[in-house]
């Protein structure tokens, strides 16, 4: 058969609504596709991390000092309390509140610029230089890695609070919001194991 | 009734591209993105073939002066990773973002600018490897290059660098791409069309791209370490300072081994779809070859010791390895029975597209019982680095997923330039590639049997291996022949070859719906699917409208039942990808020279993204100004 083929309508599609939430959201599984790819790559950081400490004969290696507790359990601590503003904008854009929104994402670009504070503080406090040794390559590895993701998250708000305050506020950009949200969520995630390796798996060992 | 004529000067207006040059940097079209990841990719195979042919020119006879080592390390390097990083993958991502949108009757991929970015970046790795290897700074350590070798003690200079860095390149088009394919796949499903009614093709696509999303990160992860051993004096890979070599190869191969299904996979889906309109029957055991798929996909995953098993790893490691190694060969059998059942069961036409199975077949069943013999670990041991392994690779690779490439390549040839290939032209190409093919690469496994090891520059005579040798290069130069009348038959037909029409083959699913060559919306409506083969029904093609026209639109439903949802803007063509994959580009160059690079990188790369990202809103207040 090679002429146009003959076709029959059977229904309408203009009906139906032009933007969703949550996982209805084409852009939502983006999120969720980038998301897998980088908690890949923290996880198969936290493999090279386990895999070189039990190759060592001693971990920390003699000579390096523990990574220190304070500024960490600071930044844990915030971290973990940033989950609920967090969540409180993910409800604001759910329920299509710009005013809530607009509160909500600035809040959270002042918490996540206030947060890189004590992670900063961290680096200082590792104990080891990541050039002494594979021990401290791996841990400053896996501090870069989610460093680099609080700040990439963190430039997003500042760019989506931007639009936010500028900009009529439509569907689209409260979908933009629950996806920034989530994102912030996955960091905060991420970061649990990633502090148990650093800070507690040296002191276990 | 025929499709309404007025609304196509409307889709027209609404989907084409602006003309000339802009409108080639800004494009987000699928079709045309895809057009230019093929023409890129087979560009290379041909360097990278030429490089080939070269080494065997050097290897014809005993200690031949063609080639001195180091030319010859670089000559198998840049053919190694050129084919696996330049070539392959990109080519089976070519070949998901051209087909993709189309077999599912939408107007353009998930994530559009998405697409365009990962082609640019893409371009950024080719162009940083060739560009290098211009200026003489080849890498020369084969495609996977382990440290100590590669580590900053034993390989000064930049060459590694430019491999590891070219890596990054590829990964991250790589992951970009694979997020989009399933998400299109996942999400942009016509109505009717659940995962129970998904095209084989369409699953081949959707399971590379999971494994494409859960492997990457695993190469760019060590590729990183590797550079920051070399460029920060980290210790990951170096003894001395605590760091283990073998991590590398561990976190290589928990990419490198998927990455060869990830490459088969993509050759299944093509397969499915051939066979099944060259039978003319629904494909035989579709939930059996869908199943077997998945299959593959999960123990892929479980077998990368075995390119190990030389280093002297744990026993019970090895034989785990071997089991799970062998375990394999029962799903892609599976899926061997079943397409051969559907071709017995069915009415078989010869046309080169199932003349390119049948080589396949043949071709890669040989590979798959060579792979059996090396999953055992201990006549791995006898037969690792010699020729054995490089005919194996080669038969799976090539016979598995280059050969239904090239019957996938004749197969949709007529829908994206509206011309047929000459059969006759096609049909010599097959005899001369496979047949060169076969006679290059059979005689690998004697030469490894009788110990010749592969990456030799050159070897003594009166070792027996001369003959053995000389017959693979006059196999290796036919294949190449068969190559150039292959490319010649596609650049004729181009011009000269059968108008073919919207379906030529009787094609049993979605894309032969459209227009050949398609236009840049696909389909005039949204098609509305009732079976495994939607163009076999009988009857008109049943379709849905409603889908603005004046604006880009596309239609997203639900994830197994594909039931309509809502309708989503898709992003119109923007300089913004280019500008993100240029900036990234100077980011990744610089990295290899100062680690300052990252820092002062990230600037321009987050100006591009919000560029790329910002939506086209009216400003606060301006509503209540108007009112």
């Amino acid at each position: 058969m090679t002429g146009p083929r003959e076709i029959e309508i059977v229904g309408d599609l203009s009906r139906l609504p032009t933007s969703a939430s949550g996982a209805r959201h084409l852009v939502w599984w983006g999120n969720i596709g980038f998301m897998l790819i980088e908690g890949t790559g923290f996880a198969l950081a936290a493999a090279a991390y386990l895999y070189l400490m039990t190759q060592a004969p001693a971990w920390p290696p003699r000579g390096d000092a523990l990574p220190g507790l304070l500024w960490s359990g600071l930044f844990t601590a915030g971290l973990l309390l940033s989950a609920l503003p967090n969540l409180w904008v993910l409800r604001c854009a759910r329920n299509k509140d710009v005013a809530g929104v607009r509160r909500g994402v600035l809040a959270m670009a002042v918490i996540g610029l206030i947060l890189l504070v004590p992670r900063g503080f961290e680096f200082a406090h590792l104990g080891v230089p990541w050039h002494r040794d594979a021990y401290g390559s791996v841990i400053w590895l896996l501090l870069v890695l989610h460093t680099t993701h609080v700040i990439t998250d963190w430039a997003d708000t500042v760019v989506i609070g931007t639009w936010l305050f500028t900009h009529e506020v439509g569907d689209d950009q409260f979908a933009d919001v629950e996806d920034n949200s989530n994102y912030w969520t996955f960091v905060v995630v991420c970061w649990l194991p990633v502090y148990v390796l650093i800070y507690w798996a040296p002191r276990a060992v | 009734m025929i499709a309404d004529l007025e609304r196509v000067p409307q889709l027209d207006a609404t989907w084409r591209d602006a003309p000339g040059l802009w409108g080639f940097l800004t494009t987000v079209d699928h079709k045309r993105i895809a057009a230019r990841y093929v023409v890129t990719a087979l560009l290379l195979m041909f360097l990278a073939g030429m490089l080939a042919l070269d080494m065997r020119w050097q290897l014809s006879t005993a200690e031949n002066t063609r080639m001195g080592p180091q030319l010859y390390n670089e000559s198998f390097s840049l053919h190694g990773s050129t084919m696996l990083f330049l070539v392959s993958v990109p080519l089976m991502e070519a070949m998901a973002l051209w087909l993709v949108p189309l077999m599912l009757g939408t107007r353009n991929m998930a994530f559009p600018r998405l697409g365009a970015f990962s082609f640019w970046l893409y371009l950024g790795g080719v162009l940083t490897l060739w560009l290098a290897h211009a200026a003489d700074v080849t890498p020369d350590l084969g495609w996977f290059e382990y440290p100590p070798l590669s580590g900053p003690a034993y390989s000064p200079g930049h060459r590694a660098d430019i491999w590891a860095q070219m890596i990054t390149f590829t990964e991250v088009a790589a992951l970009a791409a694979s997020v989009n394919v399933a998400a299109t796949i996942l999400k942009m499903r016509p109505p009717g069309m659940t995962l129970a009614r998904m095209p084989v093709f369409l699953w081949a696509m959707l399971i590379a791209s999971i494994m494409t999303i859960l492997s990457m990160p695993a190469i760019m992860l060590v590729t990183s370490m590797l550079i920051a051993d070399r460029l920060v004096s980290t210790h990951f890979f170096s003894p001395a300072g605590g760091g283990d070599a073998l991590l590398f190869q561990h976190l290589f191969w928990f990419f490198g081994h998927p990455e060869v299904y990830i490459i088969f996979i993509p050759a299944t889906g093509f397969v499915s779809a051939i066979v099944e309109t060259f039978s003319r029957r629904p494909l035989f055991g579709h939930n059996a070859i869908v199943l077997s798929i998945m299959a593959i996909g999960a123990l892929a995953f479980g077998l990368w010791v075995h390119h190990m098993f030389a280093v002297g790893l744990p026993r019970l490691g090895n034989d785990f390895y071997t089991a799970a190694s062998m375990a394999i060969a029962l799903p892609a059998g599976m899926q061997i029975f079943c397409w051969i059942a559907t071709i017995w069961s069915g009415r078989p036409r010869l046309d080169t597209p199932m003349l390119w199975v049948v080589g396949f077949l043949a071709t890669f069943v040989i590979g798959g019982l060579s792979g059996i013999m090396t999953a055992s670990a201990a006549l791995d041991l006898q037969l690792t680095d010699t020729y054995f392994v490089v005919a194996h690779f080669h038969y799976v690779l090539v016979g598995g997923a280059m050969f239904p490439l090239f019957g996938a390549f004749c197969y949709w040839y007529p829908k994206a330039t509206g011309r047929l290939l000459s059969e006759r032209l096609g049909r010599i190409a097959f005899w001369l590639i496979v047949g060169g093919f076969n006679l290059g690469f059979a005689p690998m496994h004697l030469l490894g049997l009788l110990g010749m090891p592969r990456r030799v520059y050159t070897y003594p005579a009166g070792l027996g291996w001369e003959t053995l040798n000389q017959v693979a290069t006059a196999g290796s130069a036919i294949a190449v022949a068969g190559g150039l009348v292959f490319v010649g038959n596609a650049l004729w037909s181009y011009w000269r070859g059968r108008v073919s029409g919207p379906d030529p083959w009787g094609g049993s699913t979605l894309e032969w719906a459209s227009a050949s060559p398609t236009p840049a919306w696909n389909l005039p409506y949204t098609p509305r699917v009732d079976s495994l083969t939607p163009m076999w029904r009988d009857g008109p093609l049943r379709v849905m409208e409603g889908l603005a026209l004046d604006r880009r639109e596309v239609l997203v439903t639900s994830v197994a039942d594909a039931a309509p949802l809502y309708r989503q803007k898709s992003a119109p063509p923007s300089i913004a990808p280019l500008l993100a994959a240029l900036a990234t580009t100077a980011m990744f160059i610089g990295s290899i020279f100062t680690p300052w690079a990252i820092v002062a990188g990230a600037l321009p790369i987050g100006a591009a993204l919000t560029a790329w990202f910002w939506p086209t809103r009216p400003r606060a207040g301006a509503a209540e100004a108007k009112a």
